[in-house]
């Protein structure tokens, strides 16, 4: 089958006429927070009942993630523009019969002009709980699949990669490295087999951003693969997804299936010289194959072990082929950036950090889930604004970004633009995105001790600064939270941590001592009161 | 020559070879082939192991090498029932270590073990991405989140039952 531009309009135009149809559509959340509070029970009951009230002109279909996780099960009503919130499956009937009644269900409308909703600005998201993610023709019918078509049809290989140059993205993993950049990279280096790596291996405790994206949108990410494999000269690419994300799996595995069905994936593409082949990889379960050298090696099939660079991926990557290894995100963000032009994410952000940022803001707070804001928005819009400010009603103690790689920000930084720069000017990051509110409770030795043991476990014991010194460091925490340091363990601890930080083999051994740090810095007094007590 | 190792007419060897040969026995297809091995077998025991190691044409201690690398391989076979508590950092700060610490106290055995009579498994997970509703667990495949120690120990007596 060949698809060219024009067939996509036609899908386009015949999935709208057919919600044109309806007098209302509603959409259910499935994601997998959604179904753990009995969305999949609501949905089956709110189909039941439209069959039984012969409800024609309504239509029920199950849709990805809708953000607002600690409020399920949640329910859009398309057409109406409303949303429902914690809609329990029981009260399926009740539901169908006042829209039925064409009233509002009262009970469980949420406010849709919170902050939660007005201050968000969403391109990654944008189909994050409106389409189904098993359709393709829905994906289809919002501009999906635009983007590669045009890439292969009307630009040239370099114009692809100048594109999204221009657009300023940067990678969205944590990094930060400008995208473009990498891409030019790649398409440069010599060799005529050539590999694209989609990093899905989600391994930050706290963040579930890339994972929401696959489940929600798998084709947005396929899409923005098969963009990449034509700007670098790759036929193949390679998803490597965590195995502990069985629903995103199963999604893009079923999206891959349907592209080659419509001749959107595969042989000679809308009738070009353009052929790609994308395949899933699971992971298992090792936080370090989040490092691309590492990542390799496992879908080598090897122990998940990094390797020095140079020669950096972009030369001799897998199987020692040249390979473009980007994150979920970022290739989330490729295909709007080719069917509006790179000024669609260069007028957004700050100045040297483009476009949106998709983060998963938990822990203690009101509005947790999944959020997607402008680069350069405040913490405290974040947290106080979006996020509805700390659940527990304690005051607000420290937000930790960029998982065990990063660390922990005190309140006095709230007013804090968010970008790639200003978090790394505080010894935190940006990280993949996770984003853990903690309230006075919390105590800061006690989390730093929880990121060691994290990093620690992850070690892959390959160089010794991060197999041995993630453990002492743990040790020495350990000793100050009982009470049983001396004065020198906090010296010790501090210049450990800078020890490993500047001497590790790969990112985690560099980044692991972050968490100490700036806990030390910010929440010196903590440490110190541990001390006390042994005095 | 290389020849391939017959394969035993039990099903779950039938499962796992077919889904190494849909990948062409090649070597980097190692870590698929354990997984396929360990949903056929429910854990990576030492015949499968060999087996896989014949088929791919690869040394027995690559391939427990790589098994016992990854957190996501068991070589202990699990119990009737599981339960996976999160500990991730937002179920972390949110409890989720007293709930560890009720299941171990109540069921006597530690994280990772399974009880003498084989019922029941604790296993605890670095983030199962469901931090919107921590603290969160898995019961037999099911999520639950928003837990404390009381509920996740009636749900177990449940599973139990």
């Amino acid at each position: 089958m060949i698809m060219h531009i024009e067939e996509l309009d036609e899908i386009r135009q015949k999935v709208e006429a057919e919600d044109a149809a309806y007098e209302e559509v509603i959409s259910v959340c499935t994601g997998t927070a959604c179904i753990a509070v009995g969305s999949d029970k609501l949905l089956e009951g709110i189909k039941g009942e439209i069959a039984k009230c012969g409800l024609d002109r309504c239509k029920a279909k199950g849709v990805g993630c809708k953000g607002l996780c600690s409020r399920g099960p949640l329910v859009g009503l398309d057409k109406k523009g409303e949303l429902y919130e914690g809609l329990a499956p029981d009260e399926a009937e009740a539901f169908v019969k006042a829209i039925s009644e064409k009233k509002s269900y009262e009970a469980r409308l949420a406010d849709a002009n919170s902050h939660f909703f007005t201050k968000q600005k969403k391109i990654v998201l944008e189909n994050s709980g409106v389409i189904d993610p098993e359709n393709i023709e829905e994906y289809i019918a919002r501009g999906g699949y635009e983007g590669l078509l045009k890439a292969i049809t009307e630009m040239s290989q370099s114009g692809v990669v100048e594109e999204v140059r221009n657009s300023g993205l940067r990678g969205r993993g944590g990094g930060g490295y400008p995208t473009g950049l990498k891409w030019q990279t790649v398409a440069k280096s010599s060799g005529s087999q050539k590999y694209v790596i989609c990093n899905g291996d989600e391994g930050d405790p706290g963040a579930f951003m890339d994972r929401s994206v696959m489940e929600a949108d798998p084709h947005r990410v396929i899409e923005g693969m098969a963009i990449a494999g034509y700007a670098i000269g790759a036929d193949t690419g390679y998803l490597y997804v965590r195995a502990e994300y069985p629903l995103a799996v199963k999604m893009l595995k079923k999206a891959i299936k349907d592209a080659e069905k419509c001749g959107l994936l595969g042989k000679n593409i809308a009738g070009t010289n353009f052929s790609f082949h994308v395949e899933v990889r699971l992971g298992a379960g090792a936080f370090v194959c989040g490092e691309e050298t590492a990542l390799i090696a496992s879908i080598e099939g090897k122990r998940g072990m990094p390797r020095p660079r140079p020669p950096f991926p972009a030369m001799k990557g897998l199987f020692g082929k040249p390979t473009l290894i980007n994150n979920v995100e970022s290739f989330a963000n490729i295909a709007p950036i080719i069917r509006h032009g790179a000024s669609y994410l260069n007028s957004i952000g700050t100045e040297k950090s483009k476009g949106t940022k998709v983060f998963a803001l938990t822990g203690n707070i009101v509005n947790a889930g999944i959020i997607e804001v402008p680069m350069g928005m405040s913490l405290r819009e974040i947290i106080f604004d979006i996020g509805g400010g700390i659940a527990s009603g304690e005051a607000f103690k420290a937000v930790q970004t960029g998982g065990p790689s990063g660390g922990c920000i005190p309140a006095e930084h709230l007013d804090l633009p968010v970008d790639y720069d200003s978090l790394i000017s505080i010894g935190s990051m940006m990280g993949s995105g996770g984003m853990i509110v903690m309230d006075e409770r919390s105590n800061m030795v006690d989390v730093a001790r929880f990121f060691m043991e994290f990093c620690m476990s992850e070690s892959c014991g390959k160089c010794v600064p991060c197999r041995v010194g993630t453990v002492q460091m743990y040790n020495l925490l350990g000793k100050i939270i009982d009470g049983k340091a001396d004065g020198c363990d906090m010296d010790r601890l501090e210049k450990l941590c800078y020890t490993v930080k500047n001497t590790s083999l790969c990112g985690l051994g560099q980044s692991a001592p972050n968490p100490i740090l700036s806990t030390m810095k910010f929440f010196r007094s903590e440490y110190m009161a541990f001390e006390a007590c042994e005095r | 020559m290389f020849a391939k190792p017959e394969v035993p007419s039990d099903p779950r060897y039938k499962a796992l070879d077919r889904a190494m040969k849909k990948l062409g026995y090649s070597k980097s297809s190692l870590i698929e082939s354990l997984h396929a091995a360990q949903e056929a077998f429910g854990f990576l025991d030492d015949e499968p192991m060999k087996f896989v190691a014949a088929s791919l044409r690869l040394p027995l201690s690559k391939v427990y090498g790589v098994a016992t690398f990854y957190h996501y391989f068991t070589l202990k076979p699990s119990g009737e029932h599981t339960c996976v508590v999160c500990t991730g950092t937002a179920c972390y700060i949110k409890g989720a270590n007293k709930i560890v610490d009720g299941v171990c106290k109540k069921y006597k055995i530690k994280a990772g073990e399974t009880t003498k009579d084989g019922k029941l498994s604790l296993l605890t997970a670095r983030c199962i991405g469901c931090c919107g509703i921590a603290p969160a667990a898995v019961f037999d495949g099911e999520v639950l989140g928003t837990l404390d120690e009381e509920k996740t120990l009636n749900k177990i007596e449940g599973l139990l039952k």
